[in-house]
């Protein structure tokens, strides 16, 4: 077996690598939910009927879609950018924090005081992001370096909410204060999807889209990202780039944690709770999506339905929440080992 | 006083246990030119595999629980193999898939043996007061084994000019595929058996996150020590002493708990960036991270 390029892979091409990599995937989580004892087919409808086939369900999926679509946004041209950010974990996080230390510490009016925790989430999200991409300047490999931000932005939120933050009225748990009534978002009626942030969330990916595809930013993003050498021979500053994106994606993951505390905690509270592993699934969104911010309208939602679904799991069939990462990791390896079917012909004689 | 070093030392070498036996299997995978930032993954099925099998009955046999991490391990590492060798995706994010896959899997799966006694722990020995688990004494003979392996044998070369020139290996009739997919089949044997310390001797139990982030550092730590085994276990030895210090410092200091757990994670952040200025990235093998595809360049 070999590969041969093909010189023009169509869009149809990827779509159907993509679908068949999903199968595939969905497939491989079969297996080991045989090997754990379910039934495969109990897990898949469970997940399916209770997200999709039930209202209360779809306004689970649409809560997890806002700062999945956010985040993966985001990454997508980080991605396309040969940025590999895997720290929206830690970006969220921080933007939750700056969002908080705003709605709960700064006296403002209170027509300005939402914009102001969704322009400080941005500003935290972006600064953590940052660290990284001045990292890479010392050839620190920014997969390991937002990773281990991820791991500090938890001890950070920790400390916080257990010590010089930690609610006055609150006794025995560690969360801050409830946020002031101005610095909460609405929610369409009996759900908690805080719209605001989803209009926000659709925005941004089409800003993005437009960003990537039409300015002569997204021009250089895309040249610094496929030809690093070219780039460098056209005098484009590939570290001011990075730059650029690491403040753009971590500002996206910023918003999406001032979303969540707004719009649906409304207290700064442990990490676990304000992030379902949002960091990570959205790298998924935006593989999926391949680098395309605007396609991430429908590849988040796929994704908010596995996150879901997981708590469905975790409640009707009393399996771990772990199995979300499972979820995660098989469809994220078949995706990126399918890639080279978008690209290449596959020939089976081995004659060369 | 010198109680306190002592003590300093085992624990040091305790923790730098797993860190040593997980760095080396990435030097084996990475001088071949594979990375697989996996290895938290490798790690947790190989910590679940071992207690599946120590923990089934009271003759369970240890060597059969080392066995099965060691089998485990690799079988997660033969995804990343196929994925990167064979199909060339990103090795980068094949590693991060392969975590997921890993932690999630050990979680899922190991749900039914949380809380459940282990019946044959990993003795430790005593040399005078001096204890000392074998997966220690095992990890230290093997980075010097492997230094000799690297540097002084046939196979270690070739192994060695498939991660620097594999074109070059390839037309001396190196077979580069076969080379790279047991090289990553080691390394996660080898996180395999750190995960296996940890389940039958560190903790001798099994929880859901008892990696705890330790395979992380042991891919930061092959960067560190610039990919060379006997540095490896200095490096090991440093990153253990320094978890020994957040234990002894955590409860009889005005500083925050949540400072120490975060050190050892600032502390890779450091010592990236350290190594990175002293321009160690250089020592990395040629054609790390990239897919040999025959006949370009």
């Amino acid at each position: 077996m070999r590969f041969v390029p093909l010189t023009a892979p169509s869009a149809a091409r990827a779509g159907l690598v993509t679908l068949a990599s999903v199968a595939v995937a969905l497939l491989l989580c079969a297996l080991i939910f045989v090997f754990y004892g379910v039934s495969p087919a109990e897990v898949y409808t469970t997940m399916l009927s209770g997200t999709l086939g039930d209202s209360t369900g779809l306004a689970e999926v649409g809560r997890r879609t806002i700062p999945l679509l956010l985040i993966g946004a985001g990454l997508a041209i980080a991605f396309r950018a040969q940025f590999f950010n895997i720290g929206g974990e830690g970006q969220l996080l921080l933007g939750a924090v700056f969002a908080a230390g705003t709605a709960l510490f700064v006296p403002m009016p209170a027509p300005v005081l939402l914009p102001a925790v969704f322009v400080m989430g941005a500003v935290g999200g972006g600064l953590w992001a940052l660290i990284a991409a001045g990292l890479r300047r010392w050839n620190v490999n920014e997969i390991l370096s937002t990773l281990m931000l991820n791991y500090i932005a938890v001890a950070l939120v920790t400390y916080l909410i257990a010590g010089p933050w930690k609610g006055k009225d609150v006794r025995g748990y560690i969360y801050t204060d409830s946020f002031p009534d101005a610095a909460s978002l609405p929610v369409v009626a009996g759900t908690q999807v805080h719209w605001p942030t989803l209009l926000l969330g659709v925005g941004v990916a089409l800003g993005l889209q437009w960003l990537l595809s039409r300015s002569t930013f997204g021009y250089a993003l895309r040249v610094v990202g496929e030809n690093p050498g070219a780039a460098r021979y056209a005098g484009l500053s590939s570290a001011r780039v990075m730059t650029v994106v690491a403040l753009i994606t971590g500002g996206a993951a910023g918003l999406a944690g001032a979303g969540e505390v707004a719009g649906i905690h409304h207290r700064l509270l442990e990490a676990g709770q304000i992030s379902l592993g949002y960091g990570f699934t959205a790298v998924i969104v935006a593989w999926l999506a391949r680098g395309n911010p605007a396609l991430c309208l429908i590849t988040a939602p796929v994704m908010g339905i596995i996150l879901a679904g997981g708590d469905l799991l975790k409640i009707d069939l009393n399996m771990p929440f772990r199995v979300v990462d499972v979820f995660s990791g098989v469809i994220l390896l078949c995706l990126i080992a399918s890639e080279v079917f978008v690209r290449n012909r596959v020939v089976w004689s081995t004659r060369e | 006083m010198d109680n306190i070093v002592v003590e300093a030392l085992i624990r040091a070498l305790a923790v730098g246990t797993p860190l040593l036996l997980a760095c080396l299997g990435a030097i084996i995978n990475e001088r071949a030119g594979v990375v697989n930032l996996g290895v938290e993954g490798m790690m947790a099925v190989g910590a679940l595999a071992a207690f599946a099998v120590a923990s089934a009955g009271p003759d369970a046999n240890l060597w059969m629980a080392v066995g099965a991490a060691m089998l485990a391990g690799a079988a997660l590492a033969a995804l990343h193999a196929v994925a990167t060798v064979t199909l060339r995706a990103n090795q980068f994010v094949s590693g991060l898939a392969l975590a997921l896959i890993g932690t999630g899997a050990a979680g899922l799966l190991g749900k039914k043996y949380e809380g459940l006694p282990l019946f044959n722990k990993v003795a430790d020995w005593n040399w005078g007061g001096f204890v000392i688990s074998p997966f220690t004494v095992a990890a230290l003979l093997l980075a010097v084994a492997l230094a000799f392996y690297l540097n002084a044998t046939r196979p270690g070369l070739t192994l060695r000019s498939v991660g620097e020139n594999p074109a070059a290996a390839d037309v001396l009739g190196v077979h580069v595929g076969a080379v790279r997919v047991l090289a990553v089949l080691a390394g996660g044997a080898l996180s395999g058996v750190a995960g296996a310390f940890l389940a039958l001797s560190y903790r001798a139990s099994w929880a859901d996150n008892m990696t705890a982030g330790l395979g992380w550092i042991a891919v930061a730590l092959v960067i560190f020590v610039g990919w060379r085994p006997l540095r490896a276990v200095l490096g090991s030895l440093f990153f253990g002493f320094l978890y020994y210090l957040q234990f002894r410092l955590q409860g009889n200091s005005p500083v925050p708990p949540e400072v120490f757990s975060a050190m050892p994670f600032v502390l890779v952040l450091v010592v990236l960036a350290l190594a990175g200025l002293r321009g160690q990235q250089g020592n990395a093998p040629a054609a790390l991270g990239r897919p040999y595809v025959r006949g370009e360049r």
